[in-house]
């Protein structure tokens, strides 16, 4: 009999107790992923922004709209590699309720700036060379239904066009896909081009809602963006530059504190596994106390009681968590098509998984700890003789 | 008669070894505590955002904005729409007859909050004349209104708690030009996120020719019909009208549905772990206590009372656990006053509301999962055979 086995029998010794257990560990930790979850959607734009990427908006405030000529010089200043702008276009697709964001962008010079979004060199061609273009993130292509060479109608809520609609039309060119950790970020918008756009509006002609300056060297972003700022102080666009990272956590952070609201509901949940776990094993060692110190007599040394009484515990965490985390990446599916398109889907990610199992380590550790110093520091006699 | 005697004689006995257990007990209150305090919080935020922005809305106001624009902030309505707007029918007037029409420009302004420091979205409403008088409930509750004409601002008292620089005589400087805070207000509704000052003023501030909206007070609610009908076949006019609840019913729908379903969706997977840890607790109880139940059965007490017995204390177990949840969700979060982006792209702050009916319904489900972490250890212990049962040690 290996110690592994010897583990596993007295895990089970009481096989009813033991797999209630479980149960709750992996409704707390299918919690854990679905929140964590939730955490890492609200978070995303902070963890992927490109660390070489400066915002430019107007000081006023996001909403207010900046002159294309300021591009040239942004552009000029040393330490540049490329310029794009971005106008939010707030169009509707068939029904308010199928919110996805969409920007009107400079297609060459955005593509330049990102270069993480994957398309294929035909996608890209069109893009740069047909007016209408626009591309999809997989994600709404997914969700839509849509075929490349499709027509895709807009309502735009914002802007008015001259036919004196609101209605948009453009040719879906082909999907986009974010690289890597990006997905999120671009997998569920539309982009168009800013041509087509401009000369279409009513009004505002020649303005944009902001700039993405991407700079030669990440170490002089600073520099640069108090540069750009300088430049157009006291003129009639005064401008505001944040890095990405800054500007996309200041949007999160206007949902309020996601961040508190889960942390707390994770923190009940696992001080709840914590005292549940932690009676559970006290229990079953009071239980076993005989059985210890027979193990003890046979010359099983002080250590490796104690190591059998800790791995009991850390195996019950870690079978129980990684249910529960494969529980959640199992419902977070359904969870996503009820919430529509309120969110970006929902996923466990690898992030999520390495949390997990640190909080797993964790929580068996300090609950069998206990147990097992008691388990370690006992006296064969006592033990035995029920005392 | 005599079963009621044995239920309540055995349902002493477990209550009073209550404490002599209470590590185990406490697994199955904190547990279902938890569940019940999550529960109530999470829908205590769904209600309180609810309740400010449904309060916001009323059946004889409306609110026109240019056709295809969905929220304030994407619209633009001319001065000529004004005065045309302000002819329709319908419209209530004031001592004077003017009619109760605001042309209202919203502006989104960058300040620190308070809490964090960091700057966050707030709305400022330019409003009309009639303004003050048109919007329900408005209260000065400290300071004074602004002066039309000047760069004075009222700040809602939620806007002041939330944002800093908003006590009454700071200057803020927006577009360039120093503005005068000089008063708070408060509407108990959604307005109360807002900075409100002149709208000749904002637009000059900020190089608008138009307005946002136009809000309109309609005689009764069943003036809407003609007054929305009016607008519709006035060829000069390409706008929508919405009563204003129903504006602020379809701005908040979003982040509701969004709370909705992740808090059913979090309540449910807790119940789900509060069930097994109920169970593990009460199989435990059982089997430490198999003997002493053996023996009540060898008395002549009935398996269906003990099966009684047992579930009242797992009931008991749950209501205390639900109470308590429930208590310390009303402590903590009553009033607890928070702040997200709501229509507009701005702030909207609203309080958290913990109602009765709210810890009613959580506890509900806490005794469901009292019911069920009961009943089958409670059946199990009435069914062990009784000589192996007394047997035991």
């Amino acid at each position: 009999m290996t110690l592994g086995t010897l583990l596993l029998a007295g895990l089970f010794r009481r096989r009813g107790r033991t797999l209630l257990t479980l149960a709750s560990i992996i409704a707390a930790f299918a919690l854990f992923g679905l929140l964590d979850a939730v955490r890492i959607v609200f978070n995303a734009g902070a963890d992927n922004a490109g660390l070489n990427r400066l915002i430019v908006t107007s000081r006023l405030s996001l909403i207010q709209p900046l002159p294309l000529s300021q591009l040239p010089r942004i552009q000029a200043i040393e330490g540049v590699d490329a310029v794009a702008h971005a106008n939010w276009f707030g169009g509707v697709y068939q029904d308010r309720r199928n919110f996805f964001p969409n920007l009107a962008v400079s297609p060459a010079e955005w593509l330049a700036v990102h270069p993480e979004i994957r398309l294929t060199p035909a996608t890209r061609e069109k893009f740069l060379n047909e007016r209408t273009a626009a591309l999809a993130g997989v994600d709404l292509v997914d969700r839509f239904n849509w075929q490349t060479g499709q027509k895709i109608p807009l309502e735009g809520t914002i802007f008015p066009n001259k036919a004196g609609t609101n209605t948009w039309t453009f040719d879906l060119v082909g999907a986009m896909r974010g690289d890597g950790d990006t997905r999120s970020n671009f997998d569920g918008q539309l982009l168009f081009r800013y041509d087509y756009f401009d000369e279409g509006r009513l009004r505002d002609h020649g303005t944009v809602g902001w700039y993405v300056v991407r700079v030669h060297d990440p170490a002089r972003s600073n520099a640069i963006a108090q540069q750009i700022d300088a430049l157009f102080k006291n003129s009639d666009a005064e401008t505001k530059t944040q890095s990405e990272k800054e500007f996309n956590l200041a949007f999160v952070k206007q949902f309020g504190d996601v961040g508190m609201i889960v942390s707390a509901i994770m923190a009940a949940v696992f001080f709840t596994v914590l005292l549940l776990t932690a009676n559970t094993l006290s229990q079953a060692m009071r239980e076993r106390i005989p059985e210890l110190a027979v193990l003890k007599t046979l010359g099983f040394s002080n250590g490796t009681v104690c190591g059998l009484v800790l791995g009991e515990s850390v195996l019950l965490l870690l079978l129980g968590g990684l249910g529960g985390l494969v529980a959640a990446t199992l419902l977070l599916p359904a969870l996503n098509g009820k919430l529509g398109a309120q969110l970006p889907p929902l996923s466990v990610t690898p992030g999520s998984w390495a949390l997990g199992l640190a909080i797993m380590l964790g929580i068996g550790l300090l609950v069998g700890l206990p147990p097992a110093l008691r388990a370690m520091r006992l006296r064969i006699v006592d033990a035995l003789a029920d005392r | 008669m005599q079963a009621l005697q044995q239920i309540l004689a055995l349902t002493r006995l477990s209550l009073l070894s209550l404490p002599q257990r209470a590590g185990a007990v406490s697994v199955i209150v904190i547990g279902i505590a938890g569940v019940v305090g999550v529960l109530v919080s999470l829908l205590a935020m769904r209600d309180g955002f609810q309740a400010t922005l449904g309060a916001t809305g009323r059946l004889d106001e409306a609110i026109v904005l240019r056709a295809g624009a969905n929220a304030e902030l994407s619209s633009r309505l001319t001065r000529d729409d004004l005065s045309v707007i302000a002819a329709a029918p319908g419209i209530l007037r004031d001592a004077d007859q003017r009619p109760l029409v605001s042309g209202e420009v919203v502006v989104v302004l960058n300040l620190p909050k308070q809490s964090t420091g960091t700057d966050a979205n707030v709305e400022l409403r330019g409003i009309g004349p009639e303004g003050m008088t048109l919007h329900r409930g408005v209260t000065v509750s400290a300071g004074r209104a602004f002066t039309p004409g000047k760069r004075e601002l009222l700040a809602g008292v939620g806007a002041a708690r939330q944002f800093a620089g908003l006590a009454i005589g700071h200057t803020l400087t927006l577009a360039g030009e120093p503005w005068t805070v000089v008063g708070h207000f408060s509407t108990g509704d959604a307005h109360e996120s807002e900075l409100w000052a002149d709208a000749g003023v904002v637009q000059s501030a900020y190089r608008r020719d138009g307005f946002s909206s136009i809000a309109v007070r309609l005689t009764d609610a069943s003036a809407f019909a003609a007054f929305s009908a009016a607008l519709a076949g006035d060829v000069r006019l390409k706008v929508d009208v919405q009563n204003t609840r129903d504006y602020y019913a379809t701005q908040s729908q979003r982040l509701r549905r969004l709370i909705e379903v992740l808090a059913t969706a979090v309540a449910i997977i807790m119940a789900i772990g509060a069930t097994f840890a109920a169970l593990n607790t009460m199989y435990a109880a059982v089997t430490v206590r198999g003997r002493e139940i053996a023996i009540l059965r060898a008395l002549g007490f009935g398996a269906g009372t003990i099966v009684l017995a047992i579930l009242l204390e797992a009931l008991a177990l749950a209501l205390l656990g639900g109470a308590l949840g429930g208590a310390i969700a009303w402590v903590v979060f009553d009033n607890y006053t928070v702040s997200t982006l709501g229509q507009n792209f701005s702030q909207v702050v609203f309080a958290f509301q913990v109602s009765w009916s709210l810890v009613c319904s959580a506890l509900r489900w806490a005794l469901l999962i009292g019911f069920i972490g009961g009943l089958l250890p409670a059946l199990h212990a009435a069914r062990l055979p009784l000589p192996a049962a007394l047997r035991a040690r």
